[in-house]
């Protein structure tokens, strides 16, 4: 069993996994749809027209791309040195909070733009802090980041709808449509007739570029590795787990929280109690799927952007039920899942 | 009954592990095969328990070929093997463990379970309480749990992977008489060795394999020379012995009191000096790990004193104790020394890297030239947790700095042949000559009456003699290891 250095690098053998994968996924979800008494060509056929069909779709699927590709690589870290940080979700959700509390104090001023670079730093922020807190408990009081994770997600969704309705709630009535939409000054610019924010691709590109950079070409990547493998080892090698620990949660909340920001200024231009989308959680099964690998997740966060946007009219248009693209993507993971296990197998043969 | 390996062919990319490997073996007997770290024993034994799946050859079965693709498969067959590493259970107690496994009649009762293993313990004269937790074992009776476990699951093919590495001499004694009831009992016992010693005491036949091929084989009585040239291609010679005059005080303990392990540590007083080697002998788990994890830092006295080079640091982590010229190597290199997922360079790389980037160019020199310094068999690229056992211990040793103060080594050269062994010794001898102190525990006499100046003796937590070796003997010590002073 050899390796090159610094990282696996097969794309021909992953290929050929990712074709296995998809080959299998297909049978399952083609009969998925059919116990369901839908026509499953004609499903697939919604699918690719609701997510590629037409510009517009199109830039539907990346506005979900953005969001889901920020949360992945910040997964990414976490994974890496072992960590499930379920918690990817509140994280975002607090990151969209600490960016609006930025946003509603700047809606008179003069400098608009400095307002949302302000809201950048404060997204980052508010991710940062809610990981760190879920690292703290796993460091200093053992904690499962799971439990931890679970518990913050719970607690980040209960302050998102007290705030929406109580201290920020629109003048008049409060509702699920959430906060008031704020001054066009403080949205992101978007590309004309098309509604996507270009800075936020930008911001997703470069966390691609430097997460990929850090995982493999620096210490740091280098280290999360080892620890993630044998923290006692990597202890008397001279390294701190625990810090780095702290270091890996940080960075995914920070990733995460600038992916709530980008749905405050860039998508929905106010606080929603539904901000994050799930995507949080779906970028957890985008980095399973890309099997960890950097290089993989842009692709495979597409693949799931298409399957979230293209499902949306698959209820009205098949009469099927809402819930079958979570199925769908349920069963991508499950058959991943099995398949890594059984290459695992061959391996150890 | 009689098993044949005929042919047998594993090869991992350019590695052969085993290149055409063939052998006999019949009923009642008890087979030994010797050979240096690497030569691919292991691998040979895997193939047969049906744990690796070989690259081409055949297995035959009183003269049938068998193929099995799992070791349950070849448990039906009546092969079973105990593996380097004991696979159990920990937190389970021994008869749960004894039960796992087991086919399950409808209605078998636990009961009777535990009839069959105590009845099974006494023939072998086992000394297994059924309700003792795992972990609370040592590795002797672990290994004695298995053995029954096997037995019971109607093994007749008994493959013993090194078994007499980490156990006392008197579990070995215990041991080897078990295994030649076995033989005697006409099955086939395979024991896996690079310890001439064991085979001479117990096998009637032994294959030495060397570089993945049979390289001879003789019969008992044998001729201890003939066996070395076999696995080694020449007579390995042994490290000199320079007594040489104690420096600077290294380390010193004032009734430093620890818990953990067994017995834990208590009341324990030392003063060990620079250029010295201290041997640590005693059962395992009697105090030696302790002793060597408070020293290390790694564990917090709960009373007492420890300095080192006159610095207190009684309360100070490893990270300070690495800071200040220390080392320490653990005997759990998977668990604790090595880290599985990654390669022989990035273990490097962790080493000489900067705060930010990984320096590759320097880390691929350094793992190449110390895959040739200490013979590491395998690449830059190998993953360590596919290296043989001897060379996993060869790398950890690598990573020893080149001007280390004090040394704190556990059982340094487990798993390593004779020559592997003295190589180390007499690689460790230069550290001494450049004014570092050598605290090794060893579960081996010979070992600790050969290199070291001193031996403590640890008994149930307390050190309970520390002689100079020129002042004692083999006897003495065995004697104080089993308390009697
Ligand atoms: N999974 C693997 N991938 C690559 N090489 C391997 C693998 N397993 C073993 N090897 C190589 O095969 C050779 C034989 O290994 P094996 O473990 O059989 O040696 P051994 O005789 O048991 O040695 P030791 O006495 O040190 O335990 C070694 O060079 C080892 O590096
Ligand atoms: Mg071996």
């Amino acid at each position: 069993m050899t390796r090159n250095t610094p990282q696996s690098h097969q794309p021909l053998k992953v290929l050929q996994n990712i074709s296995i994968t998809a080959a299998t996924v297909f049978c399952f979800t083609f009969i998925l749809i059919m116990a369901s008494g839908a026509p499953p060509f004609k499903a697939f056929f919604y699918i690719f027209k609701g997510s590629l069909g037409s510009w517009v779709k199109l830039s539907h699927v990346i506005q979900a791309w953005v969001p889901l590709t920020l949360c992945a690589c910040g997964l990414l870290y976490t994974f890496r040195i072992g960590l499930w940080n379920i918690g990817i979700e509140g994280q975002m959700i607090m990151g969209a909070v600490f960016s609006t509390a930025v946003l509603r104090l700047g809606t008179q001023s003069a400098f608009p733009w400095f307002v949302l670079i302000l809201s950048f730093v404060a997204g980052v922020i508010g991710g940062g802090l809610w990981a760190v807190i879920a690292g703290f408990l796993k460091t200093r009081s053992g904690v499962n980041e799971i439990f931890a994770g679970l518990g913050l997600n719970f607690v980040a969704q209960g302050i998102i709808l007290w705030l929406i309705f109580g201290p920020w709630k629109r003048p008049g009535v409060a509702s699920m449509s959430g906060t008031e939409v704020f001054p066009t000054e403080l949205w992101l610019g978007t590309i004309k007739s098309l509604r996507l924010a270009p800075v936020g691709v930008g911001f997703a590109v470069l966390a691609i570029i430097t997460s990929a950079i850090l995982l493999r070409y620096s210490s740091i990547g280098l280290r999360l590795r080892a620890i993630g493998s044998n923290s006692h080892a990597s202890y008397l090698f001279g390294m701190k787990p625990n810090q780095y620990m702290l270091l890996a949660m940080l960075l995914a909340g920070g990733f995460a929280g600038l992916a709530g920001n980008l749905q405050v200024t860039g998508v929905y231009h106010r606080l929603l109690p539904a901000i994050s989308s799930n995507y949080g959680y779906l970028a957890l099964l985008v980095v399973m799927l890309a099997d960890y690998k950097v290089w993989a997740v842009p692709a495979i966060a597409f693949f799931f952007a298409c399957l979230n946007v293209g499902s949306i009219q698959l209820p009205m248009v098949l009469q099927v039920d809402s819930s079958l693209s979570g199925v769908i993507q349920g069963a991508l993971v499950l058959a991943t899942l099995a398949l890594s296990g059984w290459r695992r197998f061959q391996t150890a043969n | 009954m009689h098993i044949e390996l005929k042919d047998i062919h594993k090869h991992y990319g350019p590695v052969r592990a085993n290149n055409g490997v063939n052998l006999k073996v019949e009923a009642g007997t008890i087979f030994g095969i010797l050979g240096e770290n690497g030569a691919g024993k292991s691998t040979l034994m895997k193939i047969l328990a049906g744990y690796i799946r070989k690259t081409s050859g055949q297995i035959l079965l009183d003269g049938h070929v068998v193929d099995y693709t799992s070791p349950a498969i070849a448990a039906r067959l009546g092969i079973g093997m105990l593996y380097q590493d004991p696979l159990d259970f920990p937190a389970l107690s021994v008869l749960e463990n004894f039960i796992i496994g087991q086919r399950r009649g409808l209605t078998q009762s636990n009961q009777s379970f535990c009839q069959k293993l105590q009845s099974l313990a006494d023939e072998l004269h086992f000394a297994l309480r059924p309700d003792q937790v795992i972990r609370s074992l040592t590795i002797g009776e672990r290994q004695q749990l298995e053995i029954i476990r096997l037995l019971a699951l109607g093994i007749n093919i008994l493959v013993l992977d090194e078994p007499t590495t980490g156990i006392s001499s008197l579990q070995k004694e215990v041991l080897f008489k078990a295994l030649r009831q076995l033989a005697t009992a006409g099955k086939i016992v395979i024991l896996v060795s690079h310890k001439l010693e064991d085979v001479e005491q117990l096998c009637d036949n032994v294959t030495v394999l060397r570089r993945g091929k049979v390289t001879g084989n003789m019969q008992a009585p044998f001729d201890a020379q003939k066996l070395l040239k076999m696995m080694f291609g020449q007579i390995p010679s042994t490290p000199q012995c320079g007594r040489i005059t104690p420096g600077k005080t290294a380390l010193v303990m004032q009734g430093v009191s620890a818990s953990g392990g067994r017995a834990g540590l208590e009341k324990c007083s030392i003063q060990f000096h620079q250029r010295e080697v201290i041997g640590l002998a005693g059962l395992e788990g009697s105090g030696q790990g302790v002793f060597m994890r408070v020293a290390a830092g790694l564990k917090q006295p709960v009373q007492g004193k420890i300095h080192m080079y006159e610095r207190d640091v009684t309360d100070q982590d490893y990270h300070v104790f690495k800071d200040y010229g220390g080392m320490y190597v653990p005997a759990s290199r998977m668990e604790e020394g090595l880290i599985p997922s990654l390669t022989i360079a990035e273990h490097f790389a962790l080493q000489v890297s900067g705060e930010f980037w990984v320096n590759w160019s320097k880390a691929m020199q350094k793992a190449e030239d110390s895959i040739v310094q200490f013979s590491i068999k395998g690449q830059k690229q190998t993953l360590v947790a596919s290296l043989s056992g001897g060379n996993q211990q060869r790398l950890l040793l690598s990573f020893l700095p080149s001007n280390p103060k004090l040394l704190l080594l556990e059982n340094p050269t487990r798993g390593l042949d004779v020559e592997s062994g003295h190589w180390v010794w007499r690689h460790l001898q230069k550290y001494c000559r450049t004014d570092a102190c050598i605290v090794f525990s060893s579960s081996e006499l010979d070992e600790i009456m050969m290199v070291a100046d001193r031996v403590l003796v640890f008994y149930n937590g307390r050190i309970i003699k520390d002689v100079p070796t020129c002042e004692t003997s083999v006897e003495e010590l065995g004697r104080a290891i089993a308390g009697k002073i």
